[in-house]
């Protein structure tokens, strides 16, 4: 305790001063091979990230003077303007959501603490056109909360069309993305510093402000950045709930004029908007260190008693659940109690489950391998090489699927042929989209470890290989699972890139459900969609299992 | 576990899934017929597996939406794997026709079809007709509302009680025949009339089709079989009707055979497969649309195909969506 405490009063002093910490990069010494390989690494992967910029360019420069045209419809600029007003709307409460969920399930004595944990970051596993179109069947106007609020006189709701409902319905779904991030976070919190901002007479709230929040900093921007991206490329929610968003816009271009240069100048639009989104998160984040440089280890986190809050918080949890998870399974249910119009809907649903499953198992463990050069990178050796390739591996988040798709197929069909329509093809598509939400975990689980212990092995003779396996992979492992889960997740509901490079005859439960409800077959789709919702519910708590048992 | 034994594992899910994939991608050579289709699996994999059984055929399908598959064609270029195109709409093959990806069709293929429902330059022919008309709920709507004409609508009586889906590729051609028929005024005077009146917008038929019914809004503009195939689906009657105006546009579903196909002649097997009795009959039945080669009847619920008055169009028109995309942005719709 007595180490604890001199450690923590010479850090407080640190934060006192100057407000902010000092970084201490790890010093692998610049130069060294081992370097030069971790760079063209990730350098590697930040160009494949680069592959639809370069279809988006192509496209762009060959209208030429069109160009101006298009960005001169004031259109444009106040769709654009949407998506930035949902994006920060989205985000904001994204992250009170998340955060309160996570600091509750981790660090309090919620009742049935362990159940709510699960089922909140359950969301996560519903396509947002699922999603969506539950939510317009519950709380759009003569929807299922209308009918029970009838006879106590309520005779319309409030529209949920629009930006309520895009919002309502982005928030719903995103949110687990900030919680699971924290949470990763609280668990890698030192009590000891806590404890020491306790004992110089900081009260349990401002501990709260001063000390937790500002550790959960890089965690919650993790978080935030991945909701910020969904939002701005989310295409499924923003259609149904009528909200005039700028991917309602680049689909309108795609689809209905067949003009992919028009898309592509809205596609390169977008990913400037990224780049501000990017900087913005660069900021938030900030510099301290977050790992424990006093001797010891990591000891149990205390348990705040809620005492009369306890009903209060039980009744948040509940009713996020209800909104999130509940509404739309009650929406599969009903439809799967519904007699089917065809012989028997459950046909083929084996293999498709299948389909989704190894590629989404595939593409998790290919991104996860991806993104640890391209972290180890940014946080080992911070500078600007590094930032950049950081940033080209999140460009593709914020792209819409059917972006990234077509350009893949640009490249594919004249480039690579033979890779055209086969499994990597669609895996390294996979990869570019979601390789964030392998980077965001990671990155959070480097910066808890101290570059000292790495450097203590080098200086004991470990070869960098040897480090990184001793030493970095075990003691990153919660950020490992965690972006195995998010990308496994995501990728299980997939469309776009799916249906447009998938092998063909490669049917996914995404594409299955997609299939039947485009045709107004709901019943036919209802057992893919809740095979969907129990094989992701399924994984995601093996992962938080595994998670669980590393600390 | 120790970790050995979850590398392990890994490797094993890792192998299993590339083997999987790869697996299904050895596409090269195996298969006889390569069809890019638009209509969805749901309705359409029997039909095909029938046809595959009957000749002995390997034959792959891509589902897609309509549009995305034409995009992917068009950045396919010349290496695209497809030999068929099946679009839900003719707009969509008119795209393609005009940026020269579509094969002149043999004339016992073309004339199979009547001339409204096949391409003007004979390089795609319809398979099953889809009418515009307006779906609504008779207890909200007086009969005497009803409208003949599409101008109709425009009357105060309908504020705030119509909805229609601006995206959807069935609304948007319905506009560009408006345009081609009776001028970029008259339909710019007409959107903005339906706009003026609270119109809804929703993404796409189905949502308009439940609106009606969930009483959101009173009528829709929508394709005649949605009402039909949700109804099938329901255990009680659905309390809602289509109601044909005195001008009926109907659109199409047809095929069209890409220029880089090798393999053109199991495709043009296939297209008269879709225009046999059995394929016209299965589209009657299973999708309520209308058959189009005349030898075989609609679906009794249906008024007859002779019973409806087209518009004076050529269906190859309905690719010249650009101008509808800039009308309908004009009019703040999209």
């Amino acid at each position: 305790m007595c180490v604890t405490h001199r450690y923590a009063c010479s850090w407080w002093a640190a934060v006192q001063r100057g407000g902010r910490l000092t970084f201490f990069p790890g010093r692998i010494p610049a130069g060294s091979p081992a370097v030069r390989v971790l760079a063209a690494t990730a350098w590697g992967v930040a160009i494949l990230c680069l592959l639809p910029l370069v279809y988006l360019f192509v496209r762009t420069l060959q209208i030429g003077p069109g160009i101006a045209r298009i960005l001169g419809r004031a259109r444009i600029w106040q769709v654009g303007g949407n998506s930035v007003a949902l994006t920060l709307a989205v985000t904001a409460s994204a992250v009170c959501v998340g955060t309160s969920l996570a600091w509750l399930t981790t660090r309090t004595d919620l009742r049935g603490r362990r159940f709510w944990s699960a089922v909140t970051s359950l969301p996560l596993v519903l396509p947002s056109y699922v999603g969506a179109f539950a939510l317009i069947a519950a709380l759009g106007p003569n929807g299922m909360l209308q009918a029970v609020l009838a006879p106590l006189g309520v005779e319309r709701l409030p529209s949920i069309y629009g930006f309520p409902g895009a919002w309502l319905a982005l928030t719903l779904f995103t949110y687990p993305y900030v919680q699971l991030s924290v949470r990763a976070g609280l668990r890698g919190l030192d009590p000891g510093q806590e404890e020491a901002a306790r004992s110089l007479g900081l009260s349990s709230t401002q501990v709260m402000w001063r000390v937790v929040l500002p550790h959960l900093r890089p965690s919650i921007a993790a978080g935030a950045l991945l909701v910020a991206l969904y939002t701005l490329s989310d295409f499924g929610a923003v259609a149904l709930l009528q909200f005039n968003a700028f991917t309602r816009e680049i689909y309108v271009q795609y689809t209905a004029a067949l003009d992919r240069s028009a898309a592509a100048v809205l596609g390169v639009m977008l990913v400037g908007l990224t780049l501000l989104i990017l900087r913005g998160e660069y900021h938030l984040r900030g510099r301290g260190v977050h790992y424990r440089s006093g001797p010891g280890t990591a000891r149990r986190q205390p348990v705040v008693a809620l005492g009369r809050w306890q009903g209060l918080a039980c009744g948040w949890c509940a009713l996020v659940t209800l909104l999130a998870l509940g509404v739309p399974l009650l929406v599969i249910g009903y439809w799967l109690v519904q007699p089917a119009s065809v012989a028997n809907p459950w046909a083929g649903v084996w293999g498709q489950t299948m389909n989704s499953v190894s590629a989404a198992g595939v593409a998790a463990v290919t991104a996860v391998i991806a993104a640890f050069p391209v972290m180890v990178y940014s946080v080992r050796r911070p500078g600007r090489s590094s930032r950049w390739a950081e940033r080209c591996g999140y460009l593709g988040h914020a792209l819409p699927g059917v972006v990234v798709a077509l350009a893949l197929v640009f490249l594919g069909a004249r480039h690579v042929p033979r890779l055209y329509q086969t499994g990597p093809l669609l895996i390294l598509a996979y990869v570019i989209l979601f390789l964030p939400l392998a980077l965001g975990p990671l990155r959070a689980a480097l910066l808890n470890l101290s570059p000292r212990l790495e450097e203590a092995a080098a200086a004991l003779g470990a070869t960098p290989l040897r480090i990184l396996r001793t030493i970095t992979l075990p003691s990153v492992r919660p950020g490992v699972w965690l972006g195995l889960a998010l990308v496994f997740l995501t990728v299980m509901k997939e469309l776009p890139a799916t249906l447009i490079l998938g092998p063909t005859g490669f049917h996914t439960l995404a594409t299955r459900i997609w299939g039947a409800t485009e045709e107004a077959l709901f019943t036919h789709a209802a057992p893919s969609a809740l095979i969907l919702v129990v094989v992701s519910a399924w994984s995601l708590w093996i992962i938080l299992q595994q998670e669980e048992s590393v600390r | 576990m120790p970790t050995w034994a979850w590398a392990v594992l890994l490797l094993v899910l890792v192998w299993a899934g590339w083997t999987r994939l790869t697996w299904l991608s050895g596409r090269e050579g195996a298969a006889d017929l390569v069809i890019y289709s638009g209509r969805s699996e749901a309705l359409i994999a029997d039909l095909i597996a029938e046809f595959e059984a009957e000749q002995e055929w390997t034959i792959h399908v891509r589902y897609g939406q309509t549009a995305e598959l034409a995009a992917t064609i068009l950045e396919e270029g010349a290496n695209s794997p497809a030999d068929v195109f099946f679009a839900q709409d003719a707009g969509a093959l008119g795209a393609l026709a005009r940026a020269g990806r579509l094969q002149v069709l043999p004339t016992e293929l073309r004339t199979a079809v009547p001339a409204p429902f096949r391409s003007a330059q004979d390089q795609w022919v319809g398979i099953s007709g889809r009418a515009r008309v307006l779906v609504y709920h008779p207890d909200r709507v007086a009969p005497h509302e009803l409208p003949t004409h599409w101008d109709d609508l425009r009357d105060p009586a309908w504020r705030g009680r119509l909805g229609w889906a601006p995206t959807n590729g069935s609304f948007q051609a319905f506009v560009t025949a408006m345009r081609v028929t009776r001028g970029m005024d008259a339909t710019r005077d007409w959107l903005i009339g339906l706009r003026d009146l609270r119109t809804r917008s929703y993404a796409r038929n189905t949502p308009i089709v439940w609106a009606v019914v969930a009483g959101e809004i009173d009528a829709g503009l929508v394709n005649h079989y949605y009402l039909h195939a949700l109804a099938r689906q329901r255990a009680e009657p659905l309390p809602i009707r289509n109601h044909y105006l005195d001008e009926v546009l109907v659109n199409v579903a047809g095929v069209g055979i890409l220029d880089t196909s090798a393999r053109s002649e199991a495709a043009r097997a296939f297209i008269a497969f879709l225009l046999s009795d059995r394929a016209q009959r299965f589209f009657t039945e299973e999708t309520f649309e209308y058959p189009l080669t005349g030898r075989v009847d609609p679906h009794p619920d249906l008024p007859p195909l002779s019973a409806l008055q087209t518009p004076d169009l050529d269906l190859d028109d309905l690719d010249d969506l650009e101008p509808t995309l800039n009308l309908l942005q004009e009019c703040n719709i999209l």
